[in-house]
């Protein structure tokens, strides 16, 4: 069943689940930060529409710079403006920023321990017919190997909503991950958020689960549907909500590991360097158990619609079924 | 503020101090840079015995000026500077590069509170520059204070630079004043063959920049152009400080071979007995 405490989205399972873009949600948020803080400025490099950094914009003409096609100069721009009081955010494409931009983020915002808020829209495969170019898989890694730096994936638009305006007030420079395409809602308002803090969103309805699943991003939405489909095969699931890859809750993966003592993790993003690898270097060090990681293997994106490539590169139901059942059958 | 010739001599005394102060470090150190921070040793002798706006004893003041350091790697001249504007005791700079030392390599605002920025990546301090003074637009502050960004010319190579110039161009930014040490020479080479950056006046006016050129080692001269970078209203201005790499120890001047790396014990011995015999 879908935790009862956290006020979750009744209708998720319905065939007309309200879907929204998770971008959708930082566009809101940013503006709803702008009206409640003046210190909130916007950076986009000529993606203010893709990324909803309009509506900042369109509201604040004077707090939001446009830089054109430049991401290195996107990212330290804002590290200066950060210097002198201001709360940045700097909106691109993933495989832009903080593809391109990496060392500029590194030495001006991370080193400098300058707080940036990097906005990395359109991440994973389900980017869809723009291709490979334009598919990051690789943003995860890139940001949570870096010292001074927070990584928030949300799983849905109010998350995203949520985030942003969190990510005001932290103290650290951070990394915010979104994708492009309509994604079901799966949170409300009323769902508790804060970043470093992972929740349970599915548990048996008793006993103990036999496998924990962790996701992050709108992927969180078709863990669930597995979990719900499984229990009808009574195998007991907890599907676990991560939408911090760093700060991550140590406590609460260790925690879910001694219940379930076998993990999935899922992600739209390499397996290597990824959240999966993230879990996996917590749980090695405290509560070693197996490990399934649905994840993109080693391999860049290509042309199709979202859904073909969410199905192409394995990171779908059935994939995730797939890597539940491999784990059951080692017992 | 006009300058006397009596602090002229005062100025020129101060960085030929310094330039000592930087051979001794390089020197203990055994590595960093040689021929940049020996050029520059007059214009950060002019900006903080004179120019500057800022409080040694109270570094993170609010309404200092803001001297972002672009090209770290002339860290020497930087830190030199700054103890003998009493920032910090000289005798530290001798920690140069050393093991839990504050005087890092490049500049870090980690170990340095008061830095306005952590340095070293080529191609990015002339866009926190343009940030910084981006932010004072929006709040109005850009009539109070400069945002002075020291930057190098091989550093003209990066796009990044290019990008900043562009987007300071675009928001007319005022109170930046951009200084290139143009020393021509980098790493592996003088600048037009390694590449080329003239007609570099016309490639900063072309891009809406108030363009000044000036020899950066005549201080009445730099000290005349600062004054009319301060002025000029509507536009960012650069000042292209012609500078002689190595400058005050012939040996060194002028040969890109200097430029990363520190002189050997007995070539600093040499190079500080010329520095020691200097007179005004």
């Amino acid at each position: 069943m879908l935790n009862p405490k956290l006020k979750l989205n009744p209708k998720i399972f319905n065939s007309d689940v309200e879907q929204i873009p998770i971008r959708k949600g930082f566009g809101q948020g940013l503006l709803m930060a702008g009206e409640r803080d003046e210190r909130v400025v916007g950076l986009c490099a000529d993606l203010t529409e893709s990324t909803q950094m309009n509506l900042f914009a369109d509201r604040f003409p004077d707090r939001f710079v446009q830089v054109g096609v430049a991401e290195q100069n996107l990212v330290t721009v804002a590290s200066g403006m950060a210097a002198m009081g201001k709360i940045p955010f700097c909106s691109s494409y993933a495989m832009f920023s903080p593809g391109r931009n990496w060392e500029q983020i590194r030495t001006t915002i991370s080193y400098n321990d300058r707080k940036v808020i990097v906005v990395g829209s359109h991440a994973g495969v389900s980017v869809g017919p723009d291709g490979g170019t334009h598919q990051a898989l690789e943003d995860i890694a890139l940001m949570r190997v870096m010292p001074n730096m927070d990584v928030v994936s949300p799983c849905d638009a109010i998350e995203a909503k949520k985030a942003t305006l969190e990510l005001v007030k932290t103290k650290k420079p951070a990394y915010l991950r979104l994708a492009r395409e309509k994604t079901p809602i799966i949170t409300t308002e009323e769902t508790p958020f804060s970043v470093g803090k992972a929740e349970i969103y599915w548990m048996p309805d008793v006993g103990l689960a036999e496998v924990g699943i962790i996701a992050t991003g709108a992927l969180l939405y078709r863990a669930i549907l597995v979990a719900k489909e499984l229990e009808k095969e009574g195998i007991k699931i907890k599907v676990m909500n991560l939408p911090s890859i760093k700060s991550i809750d140590t406590e609460a993966i260790i925690t879910l590991a001694k219940e379930c003592k076998k993990i999935v993790t899922v992600e739209e993003h390499q397996v290597a360097g990824g959240m999966g690898s993230a879990v996996a270097e917590v749980l090695a060090q405290n509560f070693p158990v197996p490990v399934e990681f649905v994840g993109v293997q080693d391999k860049f994106g290509q042309s199709g619609t979202p859904d073909e490539l969410i199905e192409h590169y394995g990171v779908d139901e059935s994939a995730i079924k797939k890597a539940v059942g491999k784990l059951l059958s080692r017992r | 503020m006009l300058l006397t010739e009596e602090k002229i001599k005062e100025l020129a005394k101060k960085a030929n101090d310094i330039r000592i102060s930087i051979i001794e470090m390089l020197v203990e150190a055994g590595s960093g840079h040689t021929a940049g921070p020996l050029g520059m040793a007059d214009i950060f002798t002019l900006f903080y015995f004179h120019v500057l706006r800022h409080d040694p004893k109270n570094p993170s003041w609010e309404g200092r000026d803001r001297l972002v350091l672009s090209n770290g790697h002339i860290a020497p001249v930087f830190y030199a500077a700054m103890a003998h504007a009493g920032y910090f005791p000289v005798e530290e700079l001798k920690t140069l590069r050393k093991l839990g030392s504050r005087l890092q390599g490049h500049p870090h605002r980690e170990y340095m509170t008061w830095l306005e920025n952590s340095s070293g990546p080529l191609g990015s301090g002339l866009s926190q520059a343009a940030g910084m003074a981006l932010a004072d637009k929006i709040d109005k502050k850009d009539k109070d204070r400069f945002i002075y960004c020291f930057m190098s010319d091989g550093e003209m190579n990066e796009g990044n630079t290019w990008e900043a110039v562009m987007l300071a161009g675009k928001h007319k930014l005022r109170n930046l004043i951009a200084i290139v040490d143009r020393n021509n020479i980098q790493i592996e080479g003088f600048t037009e063959d390694v590449m080329p950056l003239e007609p570099f006046h016309a490639k900063w006016k072309s891009f809406n920049w108030h363009v000044i050129e000036v020899s950066g080692h005549d201080f009445r001269a730099l000290n005349e152009v600062i004054e009319e970078a301060q002025d000029i209203f509507e536009e960012p201005t650069v000042i292209i400080a012609h500078t002689i790499p190595g400058k005050g120890v012939k040996e060194f001047e002028r040969d890109y071979k200097w430029h990363g790396k520190p002189p050997s014990k007995q070539e600093g011995e040499m190079a500080l007995k010329e520095l020691r015999n200097t007179r005004y």
